[in-house]
């Protein structure tokens, strides 16, 4: 490819160059801003994905239901200590009543005593809510795993479910999963209008340049020859527009993750770019540009095998 | 004496047409010198056309460098067409390079190094008169001087065959007949020369040149050069 740069100056004035004269330039940068504008979204959900999957993959949920709060408080200490003692257990924690009313609140709303306070004000004394224990096993919680946690529990308590937290959030990571392929979908469709771009352009620069290629090719100029000054119009095209296009792209997305970060709470907070995203958002112009090449000598080559 | 081209019953016809060349069967001989004369579209230009390999024929056969030339594939086109320089009856000059850059593609499309073609490009640009016009580009060049550069295009790779289709239709006579004496020097070099003219008048310029005469698309061979080999130029001076 790097020959592709060091085709000599008279080679290059027989199809004249006119950098960012013409619109092939800004319509490669506006298709790369787009493209690492959708590349950044489709990674960013599929880092987030991958990371709640992977808090949540070895975390279960202990829930006691039972409606006396004695035996419940009872069976609570019971089931959170016998699950101590197994090995497929690293931590135990057994949530506050505050914890769950707060987790709960915002689904019954308030009392107008407790607006002012960060109490609930006794709301939930009439509500049989669950004991819940927060567990992280040793390795994800399988069936398998979930199956040997129901049975050291069932003696202790005949009401008690157990739960993985993945299945809990999975309707979020279905919906994260699926923005990351509508996302990655939409740098293929862009791709692909880029390369329809590169097509329009390269006919037209064909056409353009009908005569001066009739009279290489009589001298006998080779179609390699002539689709080699073409490429490299529009590789270099394609590659001041592809950089202009990411630097505006990469401003929009840091401008985006500030906000993303002052929001600081639940899913936002893995919502981010790993070095290794950065390195693929980097190389968008590149592999556009290289896009671009064997798209342009596609469509030169074609059209030369038209002409005897 | 080994044929440089041979057609027989060659024939060419443009989409749905009549046919614009009908049955030329002829051999050209290496080292000699023909004029091709006929009348306005009494099909001079497509005869040359099928010579440098801009055209295939419709039916009949055509040797170049004794090689088929009607089913030769497109990837070895280049390479012989490489070995056959032509004069356009419109020149055909690239609009945006000088003088010099115009004269030197031949050499830079067959890989010559900038550093060797720069001597025989200004010797050439000397020998058609215009060495002091070499940075100069097609649109301010007169057509005569457009069709000097033209010609020294054609001939500065020393091709084995040259096809000049009117090269002295706009020069003065003296340039016509210095352009002829550069055609008879390579042709005294080897190179095969075709020269189609209105100009009957050239051929007693050019001593043993044979002519071969088009009338409605048919050859005539007033010289009978075409069923025999010429004599050798000298000889026949």
């Amino acid at each position: 490819m790097l020959n592709l740069f060091v085709i000599p100056g008279h080679d290059r004035r027989l199809i004249p160059e006119g950098r960012l004269s013409g619109p092939m330039p800004w319509v490669i940068a506006i298709m790369i801003f787009l493209t690492v504008l959708a590349a950044a979204m489709g990674l960013a959900f599929a880092e987030a994905g991958r990371d709640v999957s992977n808090q949540l993959s070895s975390r279960a949920t202990v829930q006691i239901i039972e409606a006396d709060a004695t035996i419940k408080a009872q069976q609570t200490n019971d089931v959170a200590a016998r699950l101590r003692g197994m090995a497929l257990v690293e931590e135990v924690r057994v949530l506050p009543a505050q914890e769950i009313e707060d987790l709960i609140a915002p689904w019954l709303g308030q009392t107008e005593g407790a607006q002012n306070g960060s109490t609930t004000d006794g709301m939930f004394e009439d509500i049989p809510l669950p004991a819940l224990i927060d567990l992280k096993l040793v390795r994800p919680a399988g069936e398998k795993e979930l199956k040997v946690l129901r049975a050291a529990i069932a003696p202790l308590s005949d009401k008690s479910r157990v739960e993985p937290s993945s299945g809990l959030i999975a309707p979020v990571i279905a919906l994260v999963r699926s923005l990351q392929w509508i996302a990655f979908g939409l740098v293929a469709l862009l791709a692909m209008a880029t390369a329809a771009a590169v097509i329009i352009a390269s006919r037209a620069a064909l056409n353009t340049h009908n005569e001066t290629i009739g009279v290489i090719h009589l001298l006998g100029g080779t179609d390699r020859q002539i689709s080699r000054l073409f490429q490299r119009r529009i590789a270099l095209d394609a590659l001041l527009g592809g950089i202009l296009g990411m630097i505006c792209g990469t401003i929009i997305i840091l401008l985006l993750g500030s906000q993303l970060a002052d929001l600081g709470s639940g899913l936002t907070q893995s919502f981010g770019l790993s070095w290794y995203s950065w390195l693929i958002i980097v190389a968008i112009p590149i592999l556009g540009m290289i896009l671009a090449m064997v798209t342009a000598r596609m469509t030169v080559m074609g059209a030369l095998k038209k002409i005897l | 004496m080994n044929e440089i081209v041979q057609f027989e019953n060659v024939g060419l016809r443009y989409g749905a047409g009549g046919e614009t060349l009908s049955d030329l069967s002829f051999t050209l001989y290496p080292g000699s010198f023909y004029f091709l004369t006929g009348a306005s579209g009494a099909g001079k230009t497509s005869l040359l056309k099928l010579l440098y390999l801009a055209q295939r024929p419709s039916r009949g056969l055509v040797r170049l460098f004794g090689e088929d030339a009607v089913t030769m594939s497109r990837e070895r086109l280049p390479g012989f067409r490489r070995r056959i320089g032509v004069v356009f009856q419109d020149f055909r000059l690239v609009p945006h390079l000088s003088a010099f850059d115009n004269i030197a593609l031949p050499l830079r499309v067959a890989g010559v190094k900038e550093k060797d073609l720069a001597t025989p490009v200004a010797e050439m640009l000397d020998w058609v008169g215009l060495g002091d016009r070499a940075d100069a580009r097609p649109a301010t060049l007169s057509g005569g001087e457009q069709q000097r550069v033209a010609i020294a295009r054609a001939v500065i790779g020393r091709p084995e065959i040259l096809v000049a289709d009117e090269p002295t239709g706009n020069v003065d006579p003296e340039m016509a007949i210095r352009l002829l004496q550069l055609f008879e020097a390579l042709n005294t070099l080897g190179t095969t020369i075709v020269v189609a003219t209105h100009d009957i008048h050239l051929l007693s310029k050019v001593p043993g040149a044979q002519m071969m005469k088009l009338e409605k698309g048919t050859l005539s061979d007033p010289t009978g050069s075409l069923r025999n080999p010429p004599l050798p130029r000298d000889r026949a001076q």
